[in-house]
């Protein structure tokens, strides 16, 4: 079980980051990924897996300031 | 006793205000110099004469004229509860982008008397930007980030304030980061604020970044929160409200959302890490 945001997934093990972040339809460019607590670079999204257990953070941006 | 008068520890024998008015005037001009002084005890202006106290802060000024760098500093941080003001002196602060948010933010760290402000921005300031940043008409075609020291200059002489008129991108954020302890979020597109939060928390998790993202339009005041992310990382704003056609970017949402990142700074200075 992988938790995204709080919510409990079943299914995502062994899928990398960039694949739950296209289950979830996040866009591409205005986040940031967290794993366990570690900030996940956009460019490992396609390495890095998950395993049973990790717990994803997703930080998702709108403009203005 | 001892007294604080003026930023100096100064032994006194008044034992009141009017005494203590007495030792400091000069005689030939006492009438005139009451005429034109005010005097601040223990951050209150009063014209009372009060009995004084052993580590009593007392201030005096003339109107309307610059005061010595440790009677000014002394009046800034005259209403601060007391070692904070100590802390804030120390910080190393960023603020990365200078309109809506960070011109709100770099204004009000000053004001609180932060040591040192670190301004980046590459953008001259336009008549657009007028309806929710701190700028004036005086300011159209200057650098953002000249303009803004020049404005700090004017409210807190005392703040070091080191800029860098640059575009912050993947590949010099490190760099032009390393010294702060903390930093500020305020650019105005969202895929600039993920880049900087990507690079920040891979490149420096020591350090505390805080992020601004959901202000626009004109929706209810208490939508703007701040969360906490990490012990390191805070977002505040309502998450939601983009900048978009239709919902633009207006003065009292923005600075609500500046507010929020700078009393979060603040309590970051202090060690409060809870929001």
């Amino acid at each position: 079980m992988i938790q995204v945001n709080g919510e409990n997934f079943d299914g995502f093990d062994g899928l990398t980051v960039a694949e739950v972040l296209k289950a979830q339809n996040y866009p591409d460019k205005m986040i940031a990924v967290e794993c366990n607590g570690a900030i996940i670079p956009r460019g490992k999204w396609a390495e890095q897996t998950l395993a049973d257990g990790d717990h994803i953070e997703v930080v998702r941006f709108v403009g203005g300031g | 006793m001892k007294i604080r008068l003026n930023g100096q520890w100064t032994e006194t024998k008044a034992r009141d205000m009017a005494e203590l008015r007495r030792e400091v005037y000069a005689v030939e001009a006492m009438e005139e110099q009451q005429r034109r002084c005010i005097w601040i005890v223990d951050g209150f202006q009063t014209e009372e004469n009060l009995s004084l106290r052993e580590g009593m802060t007392i201030n005096w000024i003339e109107k309307g004229r610059m005061p010595e760098r440790s009677a000014m500093e002394s009046m800034l941080c005259a209403r601060h509860t007391p070692h904070v003001y100590e802390k804030v002196k120390q910080a190393h602060i960023a603020i990365a982008g200078l309109g809506g948010l960070g011109s709100n933010i770099a204004v009000m760290l000053a004001r609180t008397g932060v040591g040192h402000l670190h301004l980046i921005d590459f953008d001259i300031v336009e008549p657009s930007n007028l309806n929710r940043q701190q700028y004036l008409i005086s300011h159209l075609g200057m650098y953002k980030t000249e303009a803004m020291k020049d404005m700090l200059a004017q409210m807190n002489p005392y703040v070091q304030v080191d800029i860098d008129t640059v575009r912050i991108d993947e590949d010099n954020c490190a760099e032009l980061l390393k010294e702060d302890d903390i930093i500020c979020e305020a650019f105005d597109r969202a895929e600039a604020k993920a880049m900087l939060t990507e690079q920040i928390l891979c490149h420096y998790p020591e350090k505390t970044l805080i992020c601004g993202s959901g202000m626009a339009g004109y929706g209810p005041s208490g939508t703007i929160v701040t969360r906490k992310i990490t012990d390191h990382f805070y977002i505040c704003g309502d998450g939601v409200s983009a900048a978009q056609p239709g919902n633009g970017l207006m003065a009292p949402r923005v600075t609500i959302c500046a507010g929020h990142q700078a009393n979060m700074v603040l309590r970051c200075i202090l060690g409060l890490k809870d929001v």
